[in-house]
């Protein structure tokens, strides 16, 4: 009824439910202080507030709540990595995710679709059948998959053997899966705030106080803070951050760009992407087909949009899909990739004591966040760094052993 | 598409160049201890502002250098690398170690 609803609408008693109370003034200390009010800075704020007792918490965000790269994603949620500990990691995380709208009491639009990443050549069917072997072994739903299944699990695929790269097989990951992404950090904030959890938006960190080799304080744009420990979750700004704590990082921003078409009926359901064009497409519940995956090619803080990315993303998207030749775009974006040089986050420990790093998220950030935010809370509230994320510390770099994790991106491996 | 200006073949569509990583000069490798050497290869300035980096035209295998802002995208200007490489490097052999 649409007079119900306008009535509903305007009615004083409207019951709008704010997620967390407006930021107030900042107080003089805080125990923990995290820098990024993103999805991870939230998950972990809430971890600390919930599951340790810790709420004497401020999260400081330069601009708004989940605005950055959480807003930017393309909210791919999957497991099937190539390493050990990376396979480990994520696959608790979207264990996570399956039971985040439970956690919360509050919808963040789970959708387990499935993920299908395509092979054009025989090195390619090689490394799936890796992958789905490691996989297995460590408990993910992922195996190879022939031509004749794969053209029943996507009908509208592109099976031609035309083409100028021909579908061979397929890797099938059934635990791939799709959220919001917007309200996974809204879930996260509203209940890390109901919990006296501080958010604080508009408030950028200038300097970090350092005194004999610890973390004292912040200075912001609204005056300092002394605190006990710093957590920094500012991915596509790590660099920036840390270099203000005085810690080098092995991190290079790149523009990730992907875009997205007018709203189509439901016609694809699973997540399929293709190394070897270089490009992934899902339709989300709204019906808009997601055309990601296209990395500058030189390093950038900035998230323009360019003509070469909208031209090559569209040529390999109608390769795999030549009906999206009809469609209209509706928006093109980027978001700033926090690349490492193996592909593995950065987390954990750094060479400054109560200052913990959560950087290096690439383009696998959002599918990590439930996780981080439980194993980062634990690292901050009891100092031991927990199992799960012991191999991504800072340090591996200085040992020379790095986490080669060439399953971290779905379109360029 | 964006335009980069080589100093050996003037101005080409940026598809035909590839970047090179930040420019950084390297430390002796025989009194360079390991953390100092991992730093080097592994760790980035990544500044966001005004950089010296690498650049190779690549149908031409030219290398050569750009000061590039990393903010605004815009090209200051791209010169060889003779203007900062002036001086003939002679690179000693790593010192043996005993018994190896």
């Amino acid at each position: 009824m649409p007079f119900g609803l306008l009535k509903y609408g305007l009615s004083k008693d409207y019951p709008a439910q704010h997620h967390f109370t407006p930021a107030k003034e900042l107080k003089k200390h805080y125990d923990v202080v995290i820098i990024g009010g993103g999805g991870h800075g939230a998950a972990i704020a809430y971890n600390l507030a919930k599951y340790h007792g810790i709420t004497n918490v401020a999260i400081l965000e330069k601009s708004y709540l989940g605005g950055g790269n959480t807003a930017r994603n393309t909210a791919v949620i999957r497991s099937n990595y190539l390493t050990e500990s990376g396979v480990k990691f994520y696959s608790e995380s979207v264990k996570l995710y399956n039971n985040l709208s439970n956690e919360f009491n509050y919808n963040v639009m789970m959708e387990n679709r499935g993920q299908l990443t395509l092979a054009h050549s025989d090195a390619a069917i090689r490394s799936f059948r890796w992958r789905a072997e490691v996989n297995q072994h460590l408990g993910v739903r992922s195996e190879l998959v022939d031509r004749q299944t794969i053209a029943e699990l996507v009908p509208n695929l592109n099976m031609s053997e035309d083409s100028r790269f021909p579908i061979m097989a397929g890797l099938w990951h059934a635990d791939g899966a799709t959220a919001r992404h917007d309200a996974v950090a809204w879930g996260y904030a509203k209940g890390a705030c109901d919990r006296g959890v501080e958010l604080h938006q508009l408030t950028e960190v200038e300097a970090i106080d350092i005194a004999n080799g610890r973390v004292t304080g912040v200075k912001t744009n609204r005056g300092s803070i002394a605190c006990g420990a710093v957590v920094q979750a500012v991915a596509g700004a790590s660099s920036i951050v840390a270099k203000k704590a005085g810690i080098p990082l092995p991190i290079h921003c790149y523009p990730l760009q992907a875009m997205v078409t007018q709203p189509y009926k439901p016609i694809l359901t699973p997540h399929v992407s293709s190394p070897q064009v270089h490009v992934y497409v899902h339709q989300t519940s709204r019906g808009e087909f997601v055309i990601g995956g296209g990395s500058d090619p030189y390093p950038l803080y900035n998230t323009r949009a360019t003509l070469d990315q909208r031209e090559s993303l569209s040529a390999a998207a109608l390769e795999l899909f030549p009906f999206l030749a009809q469609a209209r775009m509706l928006r093109q974006w980027a978001g700033t990739t926090d690349m490492t040089p193996d592909y593995s986050p950065i987390m954990g420990l750094s060479p400054v004591e109560n200052y913990y790093l959560d950087a290096g998220w690439g383009t696998w950030g959002f599918k990590a966040t439930p996780i981080c935010g439980v194993t980062m809370a634990e690292l901050v509230a009891t100092k031991k760094v927990p199992d799960l994320i012991k191999p991504f510390e800072l340090e591996r770099f200085y040992r020379f052993e790095q986490i080669n994790e060439a399953g971290a991106t779905a379109a360029s491996h | 598409m964006k335009i980069l200006t080589c100093p050996l073949n003037g101005p080409r569509n940026i598809s035909e160049f590839t970047y090179g990583g930040e420019h950084h000069s390297m430390p002796d490798p025989n009194t360079t201890d390991s953390r100092a050497w991992a730093e080097h290869v592994f760790f980035h300035d990544n500044a966001a502002g005004i950089v010296t980096e690498w650049w190779c035209h690549s149908a031409s295998s030219f290398w050569f250098l750009a000061e590039r802002n990393t903010i605004t995208d815009e090209v200051i200007r791209t010169f060889e690398a003779s203007e900062i490489y002036n001086q003939r490097i002679d690179f000693v052999a790593a010192s043996t170690v005993e018994g190896s």
